[in-house]
């Protein structure tokens, strides 16, 4: 038998910040990393839902024979048959798992309807395609009720959001009306914002196979952690009969940070046969089951003197909410922060239609709120005569603009300094149509993004084997951000030991417990508690004699030990909300101190046939203030990705509610149009690379950041290219005709 | 999707043969379209012929100049033959512009003519809709109608012909050659898809016997001729409005022009006012306006698609534009 040595020197390069590969490249490049579809289980039996088709009511016949018929089908489950479900539980503070509810709906428990599209019978079969063929031939009858489904004409009714602790509705800075009143120069302007759908690529699916009173689900989820308590919570098992296994999940964007119906009659569904099942959503069913981006009413109104000082600025907002369940959009986050104005108001307000819940979908109000902001920014920069730079420059704080903190750390300046010299905009001229390539009319158009960072609890245990392997245990979620391997590369450097000797075993909930990958925050959570666990470990090497020059595993040697192992936090019930309430606490001071965030500066160029009003991205700069970047290469493609989304969301996309109805009438990859190959354009990417003195490793989230302000890019470009301004997502070609 | 049985056809006898016993029985070529529409249960035959085997995937010269398209060539054969990209430039910018690559290699050139609408409300089993059911209502008046037409349509149905490729071929006056245990006979293209009138659900010539063998396009009038495809991506959207476009000019006038359009009417429209308008007419802007305005003088919208109308007027000028500019440069 050979023994590899362990190494016996620690000095090496840093691999944080490094384009390392992902570790789990090779599997998901051949096809070896299984997502939840491909899990199966012996004797399994798939499911399929059926959908109501009208928006309120009740369910007053429900004709299941026919269904019931089709060979191969197992039960179709209705309010009449279904197992009893516990109801969601209201949000409490305390137990932040009460927040993962999609909607309060019980279903298969209420013959109510609430939404077009709420699932109201469920088919398991055989096969899947019984399941899909039995679900078409169940036949319902209805008592409808009056529903309220259009946003547009009950935006006008909407109520101010309140604040709490984790949300504010509304803030202000001096008189920001009289201020705007008694402004030399101003704009006030009206924008509107469509709903949204996440559209990742790999549909919502679940395997739930029950053994007595323990379930096992694998689950396409974003939150591990809160998918677990939940579903103890609705079938009343304690939370550790459940477990959650998630290894690989194929994009979420916050689609799949909520638990929504499809994942709770999977598992009501092997309850009720005794039976493992599968249910994959179609990609209709994505749409009509999974909540999406509110549309949204925005006004921007901006008062300004004559050389550019912004005296007042104003945002508010309209969105909507589910009646059923749903959570405010920060819709005007950004306009607290992003500029000096002398007085500063900000108010959401809500509305609440007969429809699915809204749910978070990447940036949650941010995306769509620095469409209006920036946009509006620019049309101030016109009526100045003002480079819109230079203007934004002109009004760069030094302090929090709403309450005077402080920035942890703000580089706004630089990232706009790095972006023009990258892009060229010097060669730009600023009148509207003034540049031309052939036939199309060119624009450039700049916007600033904005994301706030947060942290959240994370445990972490880590392993030192004699033979020099690191093993990181952490129930993490990958969504394809490459999480594990930028946590190897944090616990690599934190040890000394090459990257290639460090494991991390995420995706299942028997590892100790992480935060949901969602508010950019999953990779700093994790890191701040890997780096606590590292530095307990060097402890214990220290305390075993450890000298500088010798190996971590050179002192297991040494010592006769086979490992060593710390953690980070603790997973019983009492540990977790100890945690939780360290946090809490926490996170409210550090909120008092600082104000952080991610920032950036996007520099688009867009082409417009003058005849059809066709506008095609044709080049993008984007320079980032984001921290420390752990992996330059996993880094580049989030904040790419965020763009690729922003382009969509600004041009294309657009979930279409009927008014009549509140039907989804584009459930649809064909009918709703994301971005495709040919409307991306190549995507320069920047950042600055300058720590967060605040925040671990320096490090501050990136998966939001990228998509705002870009929606406001494309409308400034397009503006800069044809002199229109289009106020209105998506920017389609006939709103330039 | 519902249960259904599958028969391979070997020969076409057989095929025809198959289809005229079976009551409620449909030809499978690629399967882009009718295997989605059965997933939504828009489509339920009983029986699926499987025709993708049929030697019937030929493109040959005919004498006379002519060539004849075999209903088997896949989309993507049929861009790429060398008669059809020299001879008829628009056929294959069509083409090029429809569905993405992965559909082109699957879809066939009699599917491609029997395409169904794309009309929301028709795809949807829980909407009302004249096409599907008729007398039920139409929901997409009142509803989204961005994909919907402007000409040819009526209070029954607003529904717009999705092909690309049928606009060109509109536009070259191509005949269709159909074949049933009954016999062979051709259809000219501008007279295979119908307006809906009061019924919609009749969407064309064909016998629901009838197999599409060929489709033959005579010599062209100019090889002058484009496809312009304008939609709401880069690409892989139905077009918004297409239009194919040939055109010959002669001392600064127009000796021919052959003019169809796309996304704007029930079938692939064949725009004989504007080329009325262009015959004989000076090669200038002001003609191409005139005609595109003569072609375009009976539309109908809706809210949703109300900008049709100028787009159409638009694209059209710009097409004829970019032709004539193309013969300068030549
Ligand atoms: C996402 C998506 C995007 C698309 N985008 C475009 C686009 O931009 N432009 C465009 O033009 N098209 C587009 N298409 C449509 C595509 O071109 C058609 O689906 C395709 O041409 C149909 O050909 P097929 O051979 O697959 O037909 P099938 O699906 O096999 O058949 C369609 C119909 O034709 C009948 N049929 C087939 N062959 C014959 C025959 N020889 N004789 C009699 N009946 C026959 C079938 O019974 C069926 O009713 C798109 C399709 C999809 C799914
Ligand atoms: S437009 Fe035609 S296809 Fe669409 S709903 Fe109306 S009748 Fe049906």
């Amino acid at each position: 038998m050979t023994q590899t040595l362990p190494e016996t020197t620690t000095t090496r390069e840093s691999v944080v910040g490094k384009p390392v590969d992902r570790v789990d490249g090779t599997a998901k490049t051949t096809g070896e990393a299984r997502f939840t579809a491909e899990f199966s289980h012996p004797d399994l039996t798939h499911a399929a839902l059926v959908h109501a088709t009208v928006s309120r009511g009740r369910i007053t016949a429900i004709d299941t024979s026919a269904a019931s018929a089709v060979p191969g089908v197992v039960t179709v489950l209705t309010h009449h048959n279904a197992p009893a479900l516990k109801s969601p539980r209201k949000v409490t503070p305390t137990d932040l798992s009460t927040m993962a509810s999609g909607t309060s709906v019980n279903y298969l428990n209420t013959d109510e309807v609430h939404w077009d599209g709420q699932p109201i019978a469920v088919v398991v079969a055989e096969s899947a395609l019984a399941a899909r063929e039995a679900a078409a031939l169940v036949r319902v009858t209805y008592e409808t009720a009056e529903s309220t489904v259009d946003f547009t004409a009950e935006e006008p009714a909407a109520k101010p959001q309140k604040n709490n602790l984790v949300m504010q509705g509304s803030a202000k800075k001096g008189d920001a009306e009289a201020a705007f009143t008694a402004a030399p120069v101003k704009v006030d302007r009206r924008f509107t914002t469509p709903p949204l759908h996440h559209n990742a690529i790999e549909p919502h699916a679940t395997l739930a196979v029950w053994d007595g009173d323990r379930l096992t689900v694998h689950d396409a989820t974003q939150s591990i952690d809160w998918l677990r308590s939940h579903l103890a919570l609705r079938f009343g098992i304690p939370t550790r009969s459940v477990r959650v296994i998630a290894p690989f999940v194929g994009g979420g964007f916050g689609g799949k940070g909520f638990i929504w119906a499809g994942t709770i009659l999977t598992a009501l569904a092997a309850r009720a046969t005794g039976r493992p099942v599968r249910l994959v959503l179609t990609r209709e069913s994505v749409y009509r089951t999974v909540g999406g981006r509110t549309p949204s009413t925005q006004r921007v109104a901006l008062g300004a003197r004559t050389d550019g000082t912004l005296t007042s600025l104003i945002h508010t907002s309209v969105t909507r909410l589910g009646r059923v369940g749903g959570t405010p959009e920060a819709v005007t986050s950004q306009s607290k922060h992003l500029y000096a104005a002398e007085n500063i108001l900000v108010r959401q307000n809500l509305v609440e239609l007969d429809l699915v819940s809204n749910a978070a979908m990447r940036a949650p109000g941010e995306a769509i709120g620095t469409f209006a902001l920036e946009a509006s920014i620019d049309e101030l920069a016109y009526e100045l005569g003002m480079d819109p730079i230079e203007l934004r420059m002109h009004n760069e704080p030094e302090r929090n603009p709403i309450d005077g903190k402080q920035f942890a750390r703000r580089h706004l300046r630089e990232a706009y300094r790095v972006g023009a010299e990258r892009f060229g905009w010097a060669d730009r001229t600023p009148e509207p149509r003034s540049m031309r390539d052939g036939r199309w009319l060119v624009g450039m158009g700049v916007a600033s993004a904005f994301h706030p960072s947060m942290l959240f609890v994370a445990n972490v245990v880590v392993r030192l084997s004699v033979d020099g392997t690191v093993l990181v245990h952490c129930g993490l979620q990958e969504m394809g951000m490459g999480s594990a391997t930028v946590q190897a590369q944090v616990a690599a450097d934190a040890l000394g030991v090459p990257v290639e000797s460090v494991r991390v075993e995420y995706g299942d909930s028997t590892l100790p417990m992480a935060p949901g990958a969602g508010g950019s925050m999953q990779t700093a959570s994790v890191a701040n508690s890997l780096l606590a666990a590292c530095e307990k470990l060097e402890r214990k090497l220290t305390k075993l004699g450890r000298s500088p020059q010798e190996s971590p595993a050179a002192v297991l040697a040494r010592e006769g030990l086979p490992s060593l192992e710390v953690s980070v936090g603790s997973d019983t019930r009492l540990g977790r909300m100890a945690g939780q309430l360290r946090f809490m606490s926490k996170f409210l001071m550090d909120q008092r101190r600082w104000m952080k965030a991610a920032l950036g500066a996007h520099f688009c160029e867009v082409r417009v046939d003058p005849d059809t009003g066709e506008v095609r991205v044709s080049r993008w700069t984007a320079s980032f203030d984001v921290g420390r970047v752990l992996n330059a290469k996993t880094a580049t493609s989030q904040l790419k990705g965020g763009i690729v989304m922003g382009i969509g969301m600004a041009l294309a996309e657009q979930t279409l509610i009927d008014p009549r109805n509140g039907r989804i009438m584009n459930p649809s990859l064909a009918e709703y149009h994301v971005p495709v190959h040919a409307d991306i354009p190549p995507i320069d990417i920047t950042y600055l690379d300058e720590p967060d003195p605040t925040m671990p490793l320096g490090l501050v989230g990136i998966g939001e950041v990228s998509i705002t302000g870009v929606a406001g890019a494309i409308a400034n470009a397009i503006h800069h290219a044809t002199g229109k301004r289009i106020r209105d997502l998506p920017i389609t070609l006939d709103k330039l005709l | 999707m519902r249960t259904f049985s599958y028969v391979r056809a070997p020969d076409v006898e057989t095929a025809l043969r198959t289809i005229a016993t079976e009551p409620n029985a449909k030809f499978l070529g690629g399967g882009t379209n009718l295997v989605d529409l059965m997933r939504e249960n828009i489509e339920r035959p009983d029986v699926v012929v499987d025709i993708s085997r049929l030697p019937l995937t030929g493109i040959d010269e005919l004498p006379g100049g002519g060539v004849r398209i075999g209903a088997l060539v896949r989309n993507s054969s049929l861009a790429a033959h060398p008669l059809v990209r020299t001879r008829y430039p628009v056929v294959s910018q069509a083409v090029l512009g429809g569905a993405s690559a992965q559909l082109r290699n699957m879809a066939t050139v009699g599917g491609n003519l029997l395409q169904r609408t794309r009309c929301l409300y028709f795809y949807d089993e829980a909407s009302a809709c004249n096409k599907r059911e008729p007398g039920s209502g139409c929901s997409a008046l009142g509803g989204f109608t961005r994909n919907h037409g402007v000409l040819g349509v009526s209070d029954h149905c607003i529904a717009a012909h999705p092909s690309d490729l049928c606009v060109a071929l509109a536009a070259l006056d191509a005949e269709v050659e159909v074949e049933s245990t009954r016999g062979t006979r051709r259809i000219p293209l501008t007279e295979f898809h119908h307006l809906p009138g009061s019924t919609p659900h009749v969407e064309t010539a064909l016998a629901p016997d009838e197999l599409v063998t060929s489709v033959e396009l005579p010599a062209p009038v100019t090889t002058r001729s484009r496809y312009r495809k304008v939609r709401d991506r880069a690409s892989y959207a139905f077009a918004l409005v297409s239009v194919a476009a040939a055109l010959e000019v002669r001392d600064d006038t127009v000796t021919a022009a052959r003019l169809a359009l796309g996304g704007v009417a029930p079938k692939p429209w064949r725009a004989t006012e504007a080329e009325r308008v262009l015959l004989g007419a000076p090669a200038t802007e002001e003609s191409f306006r005139s005609a595109a305005e003569a072609e375009l003088a009976s539309a109908t919208s809706q809210d949703g698609n109300d900008f049709k109308i100028e787009l159409a007027r638009r694209t059209i000028v710009a097409t004829l534009r970019d032709l004539l500019t193309d013969r300068s440069a030549a």
